[in-house]
């Protein structure tokens, strides 16, 4: 008996991957998607070069990334959504605090804000135009208007969930209106603040690249419009690619920077 | 001031409707106040036209733009992606639930897809799908899916676990578990990612109508701009925004009244 035992028991032991079971899934999927890519570009089922082979792709994006004007291009846009988020952000913030500080400006103004807020911005794009000429300060304002939404509408929410007893700490140490804002109502919300500005990056984003393909000479919006116009596909690939790893690399780095990730899910 | 007067306007702003009808009011004397510093000069009436000029533009674009025929073209380009999102979305989060291993290696990705700004890939949609209303719909299915997949998954995973056991009790089998015990469990969830879905898929259909110039409302924007028609192109974003805010309301009220009383 304890001989059959002591041989049963290698069989029992259950198959070990090389790799967690996850892990070798993910690359699975990885893998199966870019061999269907590949065979999808190499059988030409697909109108010619709308699938393009991921050589081609990969020669588009090196070429890309080792252009010095495409760095002339990428800063256009940065610099679009940097002025954008901070005009938005601090107006944001501004409009958020004053909203969320008071119940009669929360219920005399808030409701605007919150139905005007997932309305489709870019349809704004025409004023813009006309306030701020065809140049970077119509797509600063659509990235600024874009991202104004998200971090008012976050803030208003923060304000109202921070501490009554902070609240009245800071009362009692009699805080001026600027001290209680430095020192209480912003390291208190800090969350819901950063929360809000990673919505209204994303936002921002979209606004001012959506604006760039629409009427522009710079930016990364430009070139992928251009990509469209001149029907050069492994190049709107590769610039897609690049905007994605930007957009999402940012989404992560302020959430990891604002401790985002250390916050239970609910 | 006396202090009757103080004390009356305390409790106005206290009152139910108070503070909202401030907000409309200073809303009106905002507008009146543009109207005003555009007929003195201070604001150029070329870049910014008078409100009274809007609202008269109003039954103008409505009528001579065949808006209502602009409205129906959105509305079934919104109600096709939202079909589309609704069956995929709802088997793809259905899909996750039931296999543990497929979520844990795919949900971090559907969670990032849900957090890119994927209607920058208009352009690719362009060449795939050329400049049509399919395009139009399959930029807007793409964008509310992620959501719909996400609260699916949510809602199923969070089926509170004594109903799970209650089912296991009666002996159910597992296609009388998922639609006697699983699915209305889900459903308040699954509708809250539906109106997401809904609202990020006609959000980037109005978009792109305005950015191809093509299709409906978003289209009649761009137009209006291109003719340099101010107070039109105004009047039909002012009409633009109305028509979503009383969809998000609607959609709102749609969900509180399928919602369950907690």
């Amino acid at each position: 008996m304890a001989e059959t035992g002591r041989l049963s028991l290698p069989s029992a032991r259950p198959l070990r991957l090389p790799v967690h079971p996850v892990t070798a899934l993910r690359i699975g999927i990885i893998v199966a998607v870019l061999v269907i890519w590949e065979l999808v570009s190499a059988s030409g089922w697909l109108y010619r070069d709308v699938v393009p082979s991921l050589g081609a792709i990969g020669k588009a994006l090196y070429a890309t990334l080792s252009d010095p004007s495409f760095y002339f291009h990428l800063y256009t846009t940065f610099y679009e959504i940097g002025i954008a988020m901070v005009i938005g952000g601090v107006s944001g913030l501004a409009v958020g605090i004053l909203l969320g500080g008071s119940k009669f400006m929360s219920r005399a103004y808030e409701a605007y804000l919150y139905y005007l807020g997932p309305c489709p911005k870019i349809i704004f794009f025409p004023i813009m135009i006309m306030w701020f000429g065809v140049g970077p300060g119509s797509k600063v304002a659509m990235g600024a208007i874009s991202c104004f939404f998200p971090v008012a509408l976050n803030v208003a929410g923060g304000m109202r969930e921070i501490d009554k007893v902070l609240i009245r700490v800071g009362r009692s140490f009699r805080a001026n209106t600027w001290q209680m804002v430095t020192k209480i109502y912003l390291p208190a919300m800090r969350h819901p603040v950063i929360n809000g500005m990673r919505l209204g990056l994303g936002v921002a984003l979209i606004g001012t690249l959506l604006a760039e393909t629409k009427l522009s000479n710079r930016g990364i919006g430009f070139l992928v419009i251009q990509a469209y116009s001149i029907f050069n596909m492994p190049q709107m690939y590769a610039l897609l690619i690049i905007l994605f790893v930007i957009a999402i690399g940012a989404n992560t780095v302020i959430g990891r920077v604002g401790g985002l990730d250390s916050i239970k899910r609910t | 001031m006396s202090d009757a007067t103080v004390a009356a306007g305390k409790a106005f702003a206290r009152s139910r409707y108070g503070p909202a009808l401030i907000g409309l009011g200073s809303f009106v004397a905002f507008i009146v106040l543009v109207e005003l510093l555009i007929r003195v000069g201070l604001i150029n009436r070329f870049i910014v036209p008078m409100p009274s000029d809007i609202i008269a533009a109003f039954p103008r674009v409505i009528e001579e733009e065949q808006v209502l025929h602009r409205f129906v073209l959105t509305a079934t380009e919104a109600l096709s992606a939202t079909i589309l999102v609704t069956v995929l979305g709802v088997s793809g989060g259905v899909l996750l639930h039931r296999y543990l291993l497929l979520r844990q290696a795919t949900e971090t990705w559907v969670a990032a897809i849900a957090a890119a700004p994927l209607v920058l890939m208009y352009p690719l949609y362009l060449v795939i799908f050329g400049r049509s209303a399919l395009t139009i719909v399959m930029m807007g299915f793409t964008a509310g899916l992620a959501p719909v997949i996400l609260k699916t998954l949510e809602g199923l995973s969070g089926t509170r676990r004594v109903l799970i056991n209650v089912g296991k009790s009666f002996n159910l089998t597992p296609s009388q578990q998922f639609w006697k015990i699983l699915f209305p469990a889900a459903l308040p969830t699954i509708f809250v990612g539906l109106r997401l879905g809904l609202i990020f898929s006609l959000i980037n259909i109005v978009g792109i109508e305005f950015l191809i110039n093509f299709g409906g409302l978003g289209q009649l924007i761009n137009e209006l701009a291109e003719r340099y028609d101010l107070p039109g192109t105004y009047a039909a974003i002012c009409f633009v925004i109305l028509v979503s805010v009383c969809v998000f309301v609607l959609m709102e009220r749609l969900e509180r009244w399928l919602r369950p009383v907690d």
